[in-house]
């Protein structure tokens, strides 16, 4: 896997992320359309996802949980805006309540996840769009202290850099 | 988690303050140094009035503090307040690369059956 760019648009608010895969663009789609390949992958460090429901089309809806290192769980849910399989995919991403419905259906973050094949590997690009800050940092969080940590050592290099 | 403490206003006034080519590279400069705000528009073809403008919003934002020095407005970085804007999109963008691992892992398995 070779991360191919990252953009950061704090004005947009959108995380664009292009990965490439040594494998073919149906073999990545799958790892979105399987739900029991897909939890493997999708919750953040520490805190693995359980997909109870993914209805892997147009109008579709997915029921989520991520279990935290203390047990708690952080439940989530998708609807399915735009399905070109095996190419494109498009969807909004929202927290829920413990019932698991959706508590924040109109503060979710939208995903378009293109996947092509460039030079027989398979390309993915991701942009996240966030409705607000607010919604960004309650992401982020929950089960991000790993990731914090690494943003803080660059962060911090950068400034010690700065400073010489 | 320090994130938590930083409120949606503050986040909108740090988010809308680096929108801004010219405010992003006032915040590298006096990162490296405080500088007073007519040595810092010696860098850029506009206005000392359109400069302090710049400088306002980044203050406003909490990213530099402005402090007298005789006849000098001296602006240096506010470190604390950088770090909280900059790891909000860094912290995502780590989530992403820990997922893309993720996937990688599961596609190794498939050379591995075969």
């Amino acid at each position: 896997m070779t991360v191919v760019s990252t953009h950061k648009d704090v004005q947009a608010l959108t995380l664009t992320f292009v990965a490439e895969f040594a494998a073919s663009v149906e073999r990545v789609w799958q790892v979105w359309q399987d739900p029991r390949q897909l939890e493997r992958w999708w919750g953040p460090p520490t805190w693995p996802a359980t997909f109870e429901q993914h209805d892997f089309a147009v109008g579709g809806q997915s029921r989520y949980y991520m279990t935290g290192p203390e047990g708690e769980k952080a439940h989530g849910w998708w609807a399915i805006t735009a399905i070109d399989a095996p190419n494109r995919l498009e969807f909004d991403d929202g927290f829920s309540d413990e019932d698991g419905e959706p508590v924040d259906t109109s503060d979710p973050i939208h995903l378009v996840v293109t996947i092509e094949a460039v030079d027989s590997r398979a390309r993915m690009t991701t942009v996240a769009t966030f409705t607000s800050a607010e919604r960004m940092e309650q992401l982020l969080a929950m089960g991000m202290q790993e990731g914090m940590r690494e943003a803080m050592g660059q962060i911090d290099a950068l400034l010690a850099d700065a400073s010489h | 988690m320090v994130v938590g403490e930083l409120s949606e206003a503050d986040a909108d006034r740090i988010f809308h303050a680096l929108a801004d080519a010219t405010r992003r590279d006032i915040i590298a400069r006096v990162i490296r140094q405080e500088q007073s705000v007519s040595a810092l528009a010696r860098h850029y073809p506009m206005s000392l009035a359109a400069v302090q403008k710049h400088v306002a919003v980044l203050e406003r934002a909490a990213l530099v503090t402005k402090e007298r020095h005789g006849r000098e407005q001296l602006v240096a970085a506010d470190v604390t307040a950088l770090r909280r804007a900059t790891r909000l999109l860094d912290a995502y963008e780590q989530l992403w690369r820990h997922r893309a691992r993720g996937i990688e892992q599961i596609l190794a398995e498939d050379q591995e059956g075969n």
